[in-house]
């Protein structure tokens, strides 16, 4: 219906305005959605793992127990000894706040350079806009983890090199998305009453465009993420970690792997923990985003 | 004479022949609040009624039931709906479908929508025929040549070919109307199909329904917000307010002889050529369902209300055979002498600079010329409206003002002060003492930020006030444009249109500027809040000393509120001077044209006038009685 229908409301005089959408209340109502809560609580018990996991671990991270690939009953362990004979079940319980944290911070930091970069290039509609989408699907022509690879190769497998390398390959997939979401907004008249009163385009662009396109960027947010844990998660397990030889999911995938057959825990538990990780934050990202067009639906119902 | 039934006169002239006949017709949301109550109508072929009410008042929601259908959230709960002697409302989905579209069928307001646009619209128009079973492809041709025919458009197989963005508004609109037409429907509903188009295009449209309906015995069911179109259309008339039909009559009755104070308030809100007076809106807020008084629906708004009023629904008094009003004092209502017609506009004395003054202006879109030379000036405390199509030039006139078209070559000064092209070149105090009202309230406020947040944001970006000195002047300002402090905490979804605009003016004057710009600030919204909004800005210019350059395309409402008058087509300006000297005697047949086309008091009156006698001349030699089967 065109704009200048007027009952804001779903019947035609019917007092029910639209639930605003605040990025708070998108949260709160994505979490009606069975697939949300689903995605929460396996999010929130693999974090808890990972982080609370190196305080009730029962043995240390680099501590010997037995010979390697001892099993549960001979080493007295709940799941045996892995390829360095280190305790299974401490290891994991070690092995995941390195992948969790180097994935938020490097997601964190690509989803902010993403949102500026494609801010400006939706607010910018000049030749800037084209510089910039272009230089933007440059780095998106190659895979992630391929960029990632030569960064590492390059440089170094360190810490830093892994975050910058996973934070400018996540940004231009941000800013493509943040770009679209705001072109729209910006051609609304209320940018150009801001124009008109000649407020600065910082404030512009973060006080009146990004409020109207955090919806989107949320779900962009929570895929990137887990896009993110599984690049990392991969570097680990080409051994390209920091430290090849710290507690480390993605390494003991790898490194365990060989006994697969005759003690499967070694690999199989960082297996599981990275697959519902990466689900659960697939499925609140899923579940805002249904949310968000759940509310769409009901305005373009206006 | 008092009864709860319709106009006698309804009944007799369209016993066994009605194409419509609707009976106490109940719609309520799922969850039990009625929206509509006890509606009842009688359409005869050939017959357009037009039912007139402001948004909310449940004329859509009348509209769409006589499809069988209602909205996601209502559902019709209660009385018959005939149509012939088929009752719509005991049909099962399959039924309603073959009747859709064949023996009912509905034009929407917004042509470009309803049309698909990845298909050629001579697909579309077959479509419509197929759907009902017509698949002789040689008979369907023929049968669409007809159609655009009638409609007056070309018939040429080329031109079928066209997809709809090659097509205006206008004829977007036609291909919707023949589409309507197409398979000879008995009840065609019209939901305000002209409320995006230019006033030359809405009359011939309204021409093309009128005439349509008339030559095919089709009745039609003409929905619209503005009584002024009404006029130009329908025979008889249905005031709808708060779910209620408060008014039923010849459509010249209601225009000079109204028997309910709604339906005067409504009259006295439409622009009017003669007279140079002030609108007059109607104060108050439109009851919601649900918060429905028991009594009169209008009694809190009513300048009349005694307190029977409140006690309960007032029955339908019949005026005359057929004229009914829902008013208890209707007899004494229909006597009324209108005189309540506001204030006369005032002029304000013309001394020392110019406000605002282009000298010599042309804009450019790319390399295109869209403004040829525009001069004009706005003296201190005056009202200069830029009155013209769409595609002739204001809004780019304006926005140039403002700052916001760069594209411009010439000289615009704001007093003495010569201004830069780009907003944002010009210095703090030029920006504030220029405002800008957009047209569309429901763009032009960011849906993410409070009220308060909206209105305060001048007084941050101007270094004006902060913190609870501007929330202050907030609440004030607010107060001053006729809301009430409390909206600033809420977010714009939640307010109407018309308190949208109430806000946005609000913002515009809180840093107190000295020129206004409103571009076509009241196309979007009703003509009864048009009113009140027009009637606000005057007190307020007038009370502030505020000059103002008000673009619109209504060339009566510029009487109600301009001293000077700026006609502009393509781009030029074709006639300059003060409002009454233009409105009574203008020179270029442009401005004739704008005048005749665009409706007004006396356009209304008129074409109301002839649309009954040519009724009561088709009544006088009646058509052949058509079987009902």
């Amino acid at each position: 219906m065109s704009a200048t229908e007027s009952a804001p409301a779903l019947a035609e005089g019917v007092e029910t305005p639209t639930p605003p959408v605040r990025s708070s209340a998108l949260l709160a109502r994505s979490l009606r959605l069975w697939r949300t809560r689903i995605g929460a609580i396996l999010t929130l018990i693999l974090v808890l793992v990972a982080l609370v996991g190196p305080l009730v671990a029962p043995h240390g991270s680099a501590e010997f127990i037995a010979k390697p690939f001892t099993s549960a009953a001979a080493s007295n362990t709940v799941f045996g000894t892995d390829y360095l004979g280190y305790d299974v079940l401490s290891r994991f319980l070690y092995g995941g706040r390195s992948i969790l944290v180097i994935a938020v911070i490097s997601t964190a930091i690509g989803v902010v350079l993403g949102v500026v970069i494609g801010l400006v290039a939706a607010y910018a509609r000049n030749a800037l806009d084209d510089i910039l989408m272009r230089a933007m699907d440059v780095i998106m022509a190659f895979p992630q983890i391929m960029l990632a690879l030569v960064a590492v190769s390059l440089v170094g497998a360190k810490n830093w090199v892994i975050v910058v390398a996973i934070a400018l390959t996540t940004a231009p997939r941000v800013a493509r998305v943040a770009r679209g979401a705001a072109q729209p907004v910006v051609e609304r008249d209320f940018i150009g009453a801001t124009e008109a009163m000649g407020m600065s385009r910082v404030r512009i662009l973060f006080g009146e465009l990004l409020p109207n396109i955090l919806g989107p960027m949320m779900v962009e947010a929570t895929l990137r993420l887990t896009y993110s844990i599984a690049v990392i998660s991969a570097l680990a397990f080409l051994g390209l970690a920091a430290n090849p030889d710290a507690p480390n999911w993605g390494t003991m995938i790898q490194k365990n792997q060989g006994a697969l057959a005759y003690q499967p825990a070694g690999a199989l538990l960082p297996i599981l923990a990275i697959a519902l990780l990466t689900m659960g934050t697939g499925l609140i990202g899923d579940g805002i985003a249904r949310t968000a067009a759940g509310i769409d639906r009901e305005r373009g119902d206006e | 004479m008092t009864t709860d039934q319709l106009p006698d006169q309804a009944a007799t002239d369209t016993a066994g022949r009605a194409a419509v006949t609707v009976r106490d017709l109940r719609i309520s949301t799922t969850s039990g609040t009625e929206v509509v109550h006890d509606v009842s109508f009688e359409i005869a072929p050939g017959e357009v009624l037009g039912v007139v009410g402001e948004s909310g008042s449940g004329k859509t929601t009348v509209g769409l039931s006589l499809l069988g259908h209602a909205r996601r959230g209502l559902t019709i709960s209660g009385g018959t709906i005939l149509l012939g002697d088929q009752d719509i409302r005991a049909m099962n989905d399959a039924q309603l479908r073959r009747l859709r579209g064949s023996l009912v069928s509905y034009v929407p307001q917004d042509p470009a929508s309803s049309l698909n646009p990845a298909l050629r619209i001579g697909v579309q128009l077959r479509e419509v025929l197929e759907a009902h079973g017509q698949t002789d492809s040689k008979a369907n041709a023929a049968r669409m040549a007809e159609m655009m025919r009638e409609v007056a458009l070309p018939d040429d197989p080329a031109y079928l070919k066209r997809y709809p963005h090659q097509l205006s508004g206008g004829q977007q609109q036609r291909i919707g109307l023949a589409m309507a037409f197409a398979n000879r429907p008995r009840l065609i509903i019209l939901d305000e199909p002209t409320t995006g188009l230019d006033v030359t295009t809405q009359s011939t449209v309204l021409a093309t329904v009128r005439e349509l309906a008339q030559i095919h015995d089709v009745a039609a069911l003409y929905v619209t917000h503005d009584l002024a179109v009404v006029a130009a259309v329908a025979t008889r008339v249905a005031v709808m307010y708060a779910g209620r039909i408060v008014e039923l009559g010849p459509a010249d009755k209601l225009f000079e002889s109204s028997g309910h104070p709604y339906t005067r308030r409504l009259v006295g809100a439409i622009p009017r050529l003669t007279g140079g007076r002030s609108l007059v809106g109607i104060p108050g807020h439109a009851p919601s369902p649900g918060k429905r008084p028991s009594g009169c629906a209008f009694a809190p708004r009513c300048a009349l209300r005694i307190d029977e009023c409140e006690a309960a629904v007032p029955p339908m008094f019949q005026l005359s055979p057929d004229h009914a009003s829902r008013c208890i004092k209707a007899q004494e209502v229909v006597g009324y002498q209108q005189t309540d017609y506001g204030d006369p506009v005032a002029l304000p004395p013309s001394e020392g600079t110019p406000a605002l003054s282009l000298e010599n202006v042309v804009g450019y879109y790319g390399s295109i010329e869209v403004l040829h030379s525009i001069n004009m000036t706005l003296e201190q405390g005056e009202v200069l409206a830029v009155v013209g199509e769409s595609g002739s030039g204001k809004t780019t006139t304006a926005r140039s003002i403002a700052g916001l078209h760069h594209n411009w070559t010439g000289s615009i000064k704001l007093g003495d002060v010569e201004l830069e092209k780009a907003a944002r070149s010009r210095s703090t105090d030029v920006r504030r003492q220029i405002q800008y009202i957009f047209q569309n309230p429901y763009g032009s406020l960011n849906p993410r930020k409070t009220i308060g947040e909206s209105v305060g944001q001048p007084l941050s970006v101007f270094n004006i006030a902060s913190g609870k000195k501007a929330e202050m002047m907030v609440g004030e300002m607010l107060e001053q444009v006729s809301l009430s402090a409390s909206y600033a905490r809420r977010y714009p979804d939640q307010c109407s249109g018309g308190e949208r605009q109430r806000v946005a003016i609000a913002r515009g004057l809180i840093s107190k500027p000295s020129v206004l710009i409103c571009d076509e600030i009241t196309s979007a919204l009703d003509v009864s809040v048009q009113a009140a909004i027009v009637e606000l800005l005057g007190e307020l210019q007038r009370e502030l000393g505020l000059s103002m350059v008000f673009v619109t395309h209504n060339l009566p409402l510029v009487r109600s509120i301009a001293q000077k008058v700026a006609v502009l087509a393509d781009g030029s300006i074709v006639e300059y001077g003060r409002t009454a000297d233009i409105l009574a005697n203008p020179q270029q047949e442009y401005t004739q044209h704008l005048i005749s086309d665009t409706p007004s008091l006396e356009t209304a009156v008129s074409e109301a006038h002839e649309n009954v006698e040519q009724a009561d001349a088709a009544t006088a030699q009646p058509p052949e009685p058509e079987p009902t089967a």
